[in-house]
């Protein structure tokens, strides 16, 4: 018999469908992916199975757990199977923690809440449990309020709390997506190691995470259910469209086709740039630390990290936002002021950017004509009415969008239009220099093909150079010419595309490799995730500051900074990396 | 469809702001009319009437007070000048405290720092007190009542655009334009303020209360509006005195001073909920 049988769900919000008839069960023990882009309605399955819908909602259909019908059921009956029987881990542990409760207590309070034991061996039950999931020192981290902990550290504590109670369904949506990449490894095979006997429902838009984990797996697109298998023979054979084309832009590190740059004339060049903020109680902050770099003309040079590891406050120093505290930027061979405020016009106009989050960087109160000409208007004073909107149009069809677009507003597009008009906003001064940071991390997988392919286009074209910043190793490897590794604030490799992700020589580059989930059930991973994550850049590990994660330490990484030199064709700061074969 | 027919879409749906809203327009249109249209005066005393209770055969429909001066003008000429108070004094506070605070927020640092301690040192003032004091000693007068609302409302307001700007200043969209080469002046102009608007609207339609009210303990202290013109308050005061014998001339006047207060408190909760809507969906 099957744990959970959801028959013709539909959900409804004020007339609309985001839920339209999905069946299908989850058996005992088993592990199940539920996979869609954003806006299909798998957010929405897991909030109705544990009947946590908005009150607007308006569910129809059967949800059955061990022949309980849950769908309508009072809240008083629901708390006897939340938490108890079907738990939940949320994206955002900060979220969904109590910040005002200690972590031991809040998982006690579970324990005591249901009956399972009393308040003494509950103590000794929730530590355990803490043990398990990883969390060092267990007793100690027991007292720790949820801000004290890592990212990493509460998604865990997260775990802990879902599975206290041993339930038999384990809900857990998108419960990787807000950790870096090395962190997620990690909490993937823990999910798996730990669960026992519990079924796992695992919802995420992400197939690299469902290759590795669920046995069978549920496409649903718009609300409907429009696959649902095995894994290993939807990946090997999928059926729909959507699904293949979910595949097909599934991150994956596949060999990249990108043709080296023309030129080679250095028009943006960093040297020994340090970054640092002002931290109320702790001194300061620095965000980066002497690095240097060249951007070609018509080169792609993405910048990769994990959070902390200075890669956005490198940028925003290159582009003034964020003045420098050391070092410099000459564009062109000139050197440039610190303060985008006291740039030239000229050179205000020759580097732009485009930012993560499409929706946040357009006004709300503008229309889309009038974001995309405010640039022409600034640096053009002469321009005439009809000339400025004959150039608007001209760069909306460049990005791939029509007239039609001209009078709408910002919450009237979609992610993906949006980002498109960031991208024309940013481009219709024909800069030489576009600065993308994250710029593709909000979006879903085909929209991000669509985006990548557009910028793909215009530095064909134009002869753009572009610094890429991004977490996503698989869309690093398809847009880059060249690769910057960057860990708390240095430099840690920098390599041509094909020699960085072929033959990494920094152990870091190595590790985010292999973090990388892999969109094939066939070939899993084999090394094991790296331990640990990325230490406060306020108290960075002396030496090597990767040296505590690194499998290949030796002594001398723990006291001496690597300093950065030429291995092969790679720059690269790690002692070792002569000697070390990744 | 346009925006602003969305909006007007919108307004007319939400019950909450239709009648509170409409409700204060038609207070506002008898408070005009009704000392055009009767025959009655606000000045005209009439000792032969005196505190003849409300009627509609004599043409006192509220009756009239102790000076036999008609009350339904007079309240309606108290309606008149409580609005206008209020209005006028929100206004003051809406642009002072939205140009102060967008200023002090969107340059931040030393400037936001200086700016930010004049108004808690202002803040530290005790108002009511000081608006007593320029009461006694200069000469009673409308002008120094819109200044000293004006005065103690534009605080709040400059706090909160501030608080909004802090936050406007850090979006991308910002940055975007500082990035492009957008003067600081057309910043605050064109992407700043026009996103502060809705919390501004909430944050007024809220403040024209208070003021409402600050008026009103004024002139019931009999240091605001001087006879014989006359305010919602000051009618309060003088019913408060005939309560035993003429209790019309407390309830009329309160009844009306207390609709009004609803209507602007529902009005501010209604738009908030409406802007509130817009920005989650």
């Amino acid at each position: 018999m099957s744990a959970l049988n959801v028959a013709d769900l539909s959900i409804q919000y004020a007339g609309s469908s985001v839920v339209d008839g999905i069946s299908f069960a989850v058996n005992p023990g088993e592990s199940v992916g539920l996979v869609g882009e954003s806006g299909s309605g798998k957010t929405q399955t897991a909030l109705a199975i544990l009947g946590l819908l908005p009150a607007n909602a308006v569910a129809s259909g059967s949800i059955k757990f061990a022949g309980q019908e849950l769908l309508g059921a009072g809240e008083q009956s629901l708390d006897k199977i939340r938490a108890r029987r079907i738990s939940m881990v949320f994206q955002d542990p900060m979220l969904a923690l109590n910040p005002y409760l200690k972590i031991g207590e809040q998982i006690v309070r579970i324990l005591i809440a249901h009956d399972v034991c009393d308040a003494a061996s509950a103590k000794v039950r929730v530590i355990a449990m803490l043990e398990a999931v990883g969390l060092p020192d267990a007793e100690r981290q027991a007292g720790a309020y949820p801000h004290q902990l890592s990212g990493g550290m509460r998604q865990r504590a997260m775990i802990a709390s879902a599975l206290i109670a041993e339930p038999d369904l384990l809900i857990a949506d998108e419960p990787t997506t807000a950790l870096d990449v090395t962190v997620q490894a990690q909490i993937l095979d823990l999910l798996d190691a730990i669960r026992k006997d519990t079924a796992l429902l695992l919802i995420t838009h992400d197939l690299g995470v469902i290759a590795g984990h669920c046995k069978r797996m549920l496409v649903l697109e718009k609300g409907r259910l429009i696959e649902a298998g095995e894994t290993e023979e939807l990946f090997r054979a999928p059926q729909r469209q959507h699904t293949k084309t979910m595949l097909a832009a599934a991150p994956r590190i596949s060999t990249s086709d990108i043709p080296s740059p023309a030129s080679s004339i250095v028009i943006l060049s960093v040297d020994d740039t340090s970054v640092s903020y002002r931290e109320s109680g702790h001194g300061q902050l620095h965000a980066v630390r002497n690095v240097d770099l060249q951007l070609n003309e018509g080169e792609t040079v993405a910048i990769v990290g994990e959070s902390g590891s200075g890669k956005s406050s490198l940028v925003r120093a290159i582009l003034g936002l964020k003045p420098a505290r050391d070092g410099t930027v000459r564009y062109c061979g000139d050197e440039l002021p610190r303060d985008a405020r006291s740039r030239s016009a000229p050179i205000l106009r020759d580097l732009q950017m485009v930012f993560q989050d499409p929706v946040g960087s357009l006004n709300p109160q503008m229309r889309v004509a009038d974001i995309i000409r405010e640039p022409l208007l600034t640096h053009e004073q002469d321009v005439d009415r009809e000339d400025s909107r004959r150039r608007v149009v001209k760069m909306l069809q460049q990005v791939g969008l029509g007239e039609s677009y001209l009078d709408r507003f910002p919450h009237e597009l979609s992610g993906g239009q949006a980002q498109r008009v960031a991208i024309a906003r940013a481009l219709i001064l024909g800069p030489r220099v576009l600065v993308c940071d994250e710029a593709v991390a909000a979006l879903d997988g085909s929209v991000r093909e669509q985006i990548l392919a557009l910028l793909r286009h215009i530095q064909e074209t134009s002869g753009l150079s572009i610094l890429f910043i991004s977490h996503d190793l698989g869309v690093v490897r398809e847009i880059s010419h060249r690769v910057m590794v960057m860990y708390l604030g240095r430099l840690a490799e920098l390599a041509g595309n094909a020699a960085l992700f072929e033959r990494p020589r920094h152990p870091y580059t190595r590790a985010l490799l292999d973090a990388v989930p892999v969109p094939d059930p066939a070939r899993q991973r084999q090394t094991s995730a790296l331990p640990g994550e990325v230490p406060s850049i306020l108290t960075p590990p002396a030496g090597c500051a990767f040296h505590p994660r690194c499998a290949y330490a030796i002594d001398r990484c723990s006291k001496e900074l690597p300093r950065v030199r030429v291995v092969g064709t790679a720059k690269v700061a790690c002692h070792r990396a002569e000697e070390l074969n990744l | 469809m346009t925006r602003a027919a969305q909006i007007a879409g919108r307004i007319r749906k939400n019950r909450t702001i239709s009648i509170s809203g409409g409700l204060l327009a038609i207070v506002a249109l008898l408070a005009i009319a009704i000392p055009w249209i009767s025959p009655n005066d606000y000045l005209q005393t009439n000792f032969d009437n005196i505190l003849s209770s409300p009627a509609i055969a004599h043409m006192h429909w509220f009756g009239t007070d102790d000076l036999g001066r008609d009350l339904l003008v007079r309240t309606m000429m108290g309606v008149q000048v409580t609005l206008l108070v209020a209005i006028v004094a929100s206004f003051v506070s809406l642009v002072i405290g939205v140009f102060y605070g967008a200023i002090a927020g969107y340059l931040g640092g030393r400037v936001d720092a200086v700016m930010m301690r004049i108004v808690d040192t202002l803040y530290a003032l005790p108002f009511i007190f000081i608006v007593i004091l320029l009461m006694v000693v200069f000469e009673r007068n409308f002008l120094l009542i819109f200044v000293a609302i004006g005065a103690i409302n534009w605080l709040d307001m400059a706090r909160i655009v501030r608080g909004q700007t802090l936050s406007l200043r850090e979006k991308e969209f910002v940055e975007a334009a500082r990035l492009t080469g957008v003067s600081t002046a057309r910043i605050i102009i064109r992407h700043i303020a026009p996103n502060l608007i809705g919390v501004v609207v909430v944050y007024v339609t809220l403040t024209i209360p208070q003021a409402i009210l600050v008026e009103s303990f004024l002139s019931f202290l009999g240091l605001g509006i001087q006879e014989p013109q006359t305010s919602l308050g000051a009618l309060v005061d003088a019913g408060v005195n005939q309560k035993e014998n003429a209790a019309w001339m407390l309830v009329i006047p309160g009844g009306l001073l207390a609709l009004i207060l609803m209507c602007f408190n529902f009005l501010g909760d209604g738009l908030r909920d409406l802007l509130d809507a817009r920005q989650s969906t």
